[in-house]
């Protein structure tokens, strides 16, 4: 039996289910001193002073350190990666702010003390003289003539201006004989892994730099750390350890690690700092917070022929690593499944008095998401056809498909997808009781959301990104290592904090060499132990990661079959290989299996000539093409129209992510993807107020949902392998979250349509959909 | 300072404690028990559940001199030596962790949670869960895991 | 999430904790702590001494005291919530003890705590103020009983003085009377929004609402409506009048009042159906 395509339980669990983990704020080396940071409380305000003298004066404090005290120690800002225009003001970031807070939130100040209490007591001591400033947090409010700007050297507070234009959009809007014009809003979300961050710093008397931090990029770090420090990049280890979670938020180059390596070099000590929650609000970026207007041109029927978009990105105060890219990730997906002619897209990135925005889960994808499924939902009501109706008459249908923003989708079927998800469902029967809600007029109606979905994911093909002038490859560097005993060491590039990459990328192992997936080790997350990789974001791991280590087994293969031929005295062609095993065609009882190949080559005493010694390769993948997963997502909602409660009733998900290697850590991505982009449609809202204080600054008020809210989901798949990599598998991470808030909110406004309610805000908080009942009725 | 004597997974210890030194930090910092987690500062995420006396509750939310006396079961005391508990056992069979974080305060929430619901319905299991937050796994299986343990239809 | 420093006195008996309260600097009651914890971890609330009555014994009961239950004040929410004497006599007591928090904050939490920290989104104290319960203080002039209606004074305030503690809630028996207990709140674990309860009373009804202003407050004209003949939903319409809800993230005034008149109909067809 192989192991690819079997639900192996995880190897990861045991540690994590016992209390073993190794969460950052777990170690605790001897002598380690505690950082604990002050920050503004002002959106926006320069600062006059600082005294820092009582907070020196405190029991307990080995130093306290304000941003100009610091600034010697990092050549330069925080580093953004992704200088997506000419145009684009890369506004500097310092890691303390010196002259000006941006933000509420912006460190300006840091105490080191012995204890984590000691460090928190004395921060509260620090006085600084701060002088309150205009500001703004809205986007819309921040282009306005005359708003405060966030930087002097961003007029209008304008980051960059980019476009994608393809066809004659003006042409095909101007013959249309439909059109549709809207307008959405996708308010701010706070990631929320559920380990804050935390980052620990130990250097020794030879100046060798040990970072333990809470990150999905190790590599990356090791990369930014000599950037902004200027230390060289031989001299870093960078080790993630059990990491709680990321969806994003962990990818950033932040500026607390930089003080605490900065720190834990100037003091010689070790030196942490652990992320409290309410401090993670502020200080953790954002994400989404976009305004969008999304036109679509379409015939009389309703097929569509252009869609024009414009969207203003808030950017937050700062262009931290990827901010500005986040909009160009979801650039190529305003048409969504749907075949279309021509294709505009334009996107102003925005400077706001707000923490930074930066990839949250889906980045870019569920905004693009979003927009095409509820315009097509405008569109159908124009030309009077159902939901499922408008999907069937614009579906791309013969893949590989060219589209009209100008890439290419590997493969898909999206009818089928539709079809099984209606199966699921039920269809008919929901409908019937929708019906017959509606006839008797009850208080809670029923809704029915659908969602079908393509997105771009894997990320990425080096080319593409270099042509998007993003600052890194996108390849993936996976090595295979044969121990003279036969176990199996895997060196992975992509790191994991929850994904199962222990268990999936062995299952993949396994049979490649013939091997139990309990033979395999997973290695990662260490610099010292895997020196290359591109780290985890954008559902890369098995696109990429996975086809590399397909690749790097299959050159372990090779090898072995070579060092097969030697000891047997056969060509390497006469050998048929199988399970793990070469043998000799014709006689198959003669033969040798990569475990004994193994053996040979670490003892290498009789290799072919010129042959090195051991059994072990290093594949690095980059991928010819993005990975398109697809399907259909349908929510079922039970709204109370007195309330404007929403109650998630049902969840089908069915989604194409090609060959699946383990059906039950699938599913388990897809769930979580799922309830985050549940709880963008119905609960999660970062709001600030108009002085720019952040009102949902803890998880009392910012509302991630709990089981108590949601239900169980019923999911399926349809398989169309990816023709791209030779395992034929597509990116899994964000599936369910670019797909489920759409569905959510298409529900939603099914259950009032009787009312005549077309639009609404996200979350579809119950007052929401009282007003909107309310307004529809005047 | 104050002496406070309190039996963790069995065993007694005693120890000097700020008055203000929460239960969660005593058992992270002071006994070197890292397995119960930290995930919010408002009572909110449950990442740092434990059994006081067998029930579950909120070890950011206790002082430890409120624990003087009392005996606390963290995740590291759960398993019977390599045996998992079966609520252990049914979380990693139903794949009901990813990043593991609130894995520990969901376990024993649920364990408590069964000692007074044997048999509850996925809407009771749900509901017992209000305040223990996971990011990672949309609950689903979480959810699974605890009618399994119980015995219940998943 | 580390409070700031204070003095801690664990007291006895209720007459050292009167004492306490009286001989320390800015002291405070710590019962269950899942009120005041909270709120000194973030540093909003800093105590100088904290007194500690968890552990004095006897104050944790539910039992028959003449025609009404008498409940200890440190009976924790889960005793309250499963109290057989509660569900049989005053079945809403121990519904709405059931609603609060989550399952941890039950097993912590106890009655008095959550009685005298007067926070106006609290359940409980809504559902005293509809019972006409009386809260039994003591201190250092002895016991004395405080009915509910002259209880809750403001935000966070009650009547209680500074050295006094809260020992006894004491709530009638219902016998048959239908009642409800309706909490709207975004997730569970969350505050009410609103909150309204309701207990049949002499052909009409007793209305209490919860987070429609600084105190619990009784929908007085929605009592005077039913008590004029007006059905569930005529008088539900009357819920607002006097409210004075605040806005916040969990929703604006406009909407709590439409909200209250909405989950006051529901709470009084459910009470007057029983």
């Amino acid at each position: 039996m192989t192991a690819v395509g079997q639900s192996v339980l995880r190897k990861e669990d045991a540690k994590l289910l016992t209390g073993q983990g190794t969460y950052v704020d777990n170690l605790h080396p001897a002598g380690t001193v505690f950082v604990s940071i002050v920050r503004s409380p002002y959106a926006h305000a320069r600062i006059n002073g600082i005294d820092v003298s009582a907070a020196a004066a405190a029991d307990g404090v080995v130093g306290v350190y304000t941003g100009a005290d610091l600034e010697s120690l990092w050549s330069g800002g925080l580093p953004c990666f992704w200088p997506v225009s000419d145009d684009i003001k890369l506004v500097k970031h310092l890691p303390l702010a010196t002259d000006r807070a941006r933000y509420a939130g912006d460190g300006v100040a840091v105490v080191v003390a012995e204890t984590r209490v000691a460090a928190k007591d004395a921060a509260e001591l620090v006085q600084v003289d701060y002088e309150p400033i205009p500001s703004v947090t809205d986007v819309e409010a921040a282009v306005a003539d005359g708003a405060p700007l966030v930087h002097d050297d961003a007029p209008g507070n304008q980051a960059y201006t980019w476009e994608l234009v393809t066809g004659d959009v003006d042409k095909v809007f101007a013959d249309a004989a439909v059109t549709v014009k809207e307008r959405y809003r996708q308010q701010r979300l706070i990631p929320t892994a559920m380990e804050p961050r935390g980052v620990l710093c130990e250097v020794n008397a030879a100046g060798d730099v040990t970072v333990i931090t809470s990150t999905q990029g190790p590599h990356i770090m090791r990369t930014a750390y000599t950037l902004v420090l200027g230390i060289p990049e031989a001299k870093i280890r960078v080790i993630a350890p059990d990491v709680g979670g990321g969806f994003g938020s962990k990818l950033d180059v932040y500026a607390e690690d930089m003080i605490v390596i900065g720190l834990a070099r100037k003091l010689g000590r070790p030196v942490k700092w652990t992320e409290e929650r309410s401090e993670a609000n502020v200080a953790t970026i954002h994400g989404r917070d976009v305004i969008q207007e999304i036109e679509l041109a379409a015939t009389a029927e309703g097929k569509i022929t252009g869609v024009r978009t414009r969207l203003r990105a808030a950017m937050g105060a700062y262009l931290q690593a990827v901010t500005p890219g986040v909009p160009l990730l979801g650039a190529w997906l305003y048409a969504g499944c749907y075949d279309v002619q021509a294709y505009d897209f334009h996107c102003t990135g925005v400077f706001t008095n707000t923490t930074p925005t930066d990839a949250y889960r889906g980045a870019g994808r569920p905004e693009a998401t979003y927009a095409i499924e509820r315009a097509i939902g405008a569109l159908a009501r124009q030309v009077g056809k159902s939901a499922v109706e408008i999907r069937r008459l614009n579906f791309i249908d013969s893949f590989p498909a060219d589209i009209a923003s100008g890439l290419q989708i590997d493969s898909g079927d999206y009818h089928a997808a539709l079809d099984k998800g209606l199966e699921v469902l039920g269809y008919d029967a929901v409908l019937a009781e929708q019906a017959d809600r509606r006839a008797a007029n009850d208080r809670k109606q029923l809704g029915i959301g659908f969602s079908t979905y393509v997105e771009m994911c894997g990320l990425a093909p080096s080319r593409i990104l270099g042509a998007l002038r993003y600052g890194a490859g996108g390849w993936e560097s996976l090595s295979v290592r044969v121990l003279p005993t036969g176990t199996v060491q895997v060196m992975s590039g992509t790191t994991p904090h929850g994904q199962g990459h222990a268990t999936t990328f062995s299952q993949i192992v396994a049979d490649r060499l013939g091997v139990e997936v309990s033979d395999v080790e997973f290695l990662s997350g260490d610099t010292a132990v895997v020196p290359t990789g591109m780290d985890t974001y954008g559902s890369r791991s098995l696109p990429v990661g996975g086809v590399a280590l397909y690749h790097a087994s299959e050159k372990v293969v090779a090898k072995a079959r070579e060092i097969a031929a030697h000891q047997l005295e056969v060509a390497a062609d006469d050998l048929d290989y199988e399970a793990g095993r070469f043998s000799v065609k014709g006689s198959p009882d003669k033969g040798m299996h990569v475990k004994e190949a193994a053996y040979v080559a670490w003892t290498a005493h009789n290799l072919p000539d010129g042959m090195e010694p051991g059994l072990e390769a290093t594949y690095v993948y980059d991928p010819p093409n993005f990975s398109w997963p697809s399907g259909c997502h349908i929510a079922v909602v039970e709204v109370d129209t007195e309330t404007g409660d929403v109650q998630l009733a049902r969840y089908v998900a069915v989604d194409d992510i090609g060959n699946v290697i383990n059906p039950m850590i699938v599913d388990g991505q897809v769930h979580g993807g799922i309830a985050q982009g549940v709880a963008q449609a119905l609960w999660e809202e970062a709001v600030y107020d108009e002085d720019g204080n952040l009102l949902t600054g803890s998880l009392l008020n910012y509302l991630v949902p709990s089981a108590a809210e949601l239900p169980s989901y019923e999911l399926d798949r349809t398989v169309t392998p990816s023709p791209t990599n030779p395992l034929g598998v597509k990116g899994v991470g964000e599936t369910g979250t670019i797909a489920s808030t759409p569905a959510v909110v298409n529900a939603v406004l099914d259950a009032l349509e009787p009312f005549g309610v077309t639009d609404i805000d996200m979350p579809t908080s119950p007052e929401r959909v009282w007003r909107a009942i309310q307004e529809a009725k005047r | 300072m104050k002496q406070i004597a309190v039996t963790v997974n069995g065993t007694r210890h005693e120890a000097e404690v700020e008055p203000r030194q929460l239960l969660v930090y005593f058992l992270r910092e002071q006994l070197r028990l890292t397995g119960t987690n930290v995930g919010c500062d408002t009572s909110s995420c449950g990442s740092c559940t434990v059994l006081l006396d067998g029930e579950s509750v909120k070890s950011c939310t206790l002082l430890a001199v409120q624990a003087d006396g009392h005996e606390v079961t963290t995740i590291e005391g759960l398993a019977d030596g390599d045996t998992y508990h079966p609520m252990q056992q049914a979380f990693h069979e139903h794949h009901a962790l990813q990043c593991g974080f609130c894995t520990p305060g969901m376990v024993l929430a649920a364990v408590s949670y069964l000692k007074e619901n044997p048999k509850p319905t996925e809407a009771e299991v749900r509901l017992a869960l209000e305040g223990n937050l996971c990011r990672c796994t949309g609950y689903h299986n979480i959810v699974k895991a605890i009618l399994a343990a119980s015995g219940a239809e998943a | 999430m580390i409070p700031a420093e204070f003095e801690y006195e664990v007291a006895g008996s209720v007459d050292e904790a009167i004492e306490l309260l009286g001989s320390r600097e800015d002291a405070k009651l710590l019962a269950g702590g899942h009120s005041l914890i909270p709120a000194m971890k973030l540093r909003i609330a800093r105590p100088g001494t904290l007194v500690d009555i968890g552990r004095i014994a006897g104050l944790s009961y539910v039992r028959e005291d003449g025609d009404g239950i008498a409940i200890g004040a440190l009976t924790r929410h889960q005793d309250v919530a499963t109290s057989e004497l509660l569900r049989e006599h005053c079945g809403i007591v121990a519904h709405t003890a059931g609603e609060i928090g989550d399952p941890q904050v039950r097993h912590r939490g106890t009655i008095g705590g959550s009685v005298s920290h007067g926070d106006p989104a609290s359940d409980l104290p809504g559902v005293l103020l509809t019972l006409d319960a009386e809260l039994v203080a003591t201190g250092p002039g002895g016991e004395r009983r405080i009915a509910a209606a002259d209880f809750f004074t403001g935000v966070f305030e009650t009547a209680l003085g500074p050295q006094d503690v809260l020992t006894e809630i004491r709530v009638p028996s219902l016998g048959g009377a239908g009642w409800a207990y309706l909490k709207f709140s975004r997730r569970a674990q969350d505050w009410a929004t609103v909150g309204v309860a309701a207990v049949a009373s002499n052909g009409g009804a007793k209305v209490g609402l919860v987070s429609m202003g600084a105190t619990p407050l009784r929908a007085s004209a929605v009592e005077q409506a039913l008590a004029s003949g007006a059905d569930a939903a005529a008088a539900a319409e009357h819920a607002d009048e006097g409210a004075e809800p605040s806005s916040d993230v969990a929703g604006s005034a406009d909407y709590r009042r439409h909200l209250v008149r909405v989950l006051t109909r529901r709470a009084l067809e459910q009470a007057l159906s029983g």
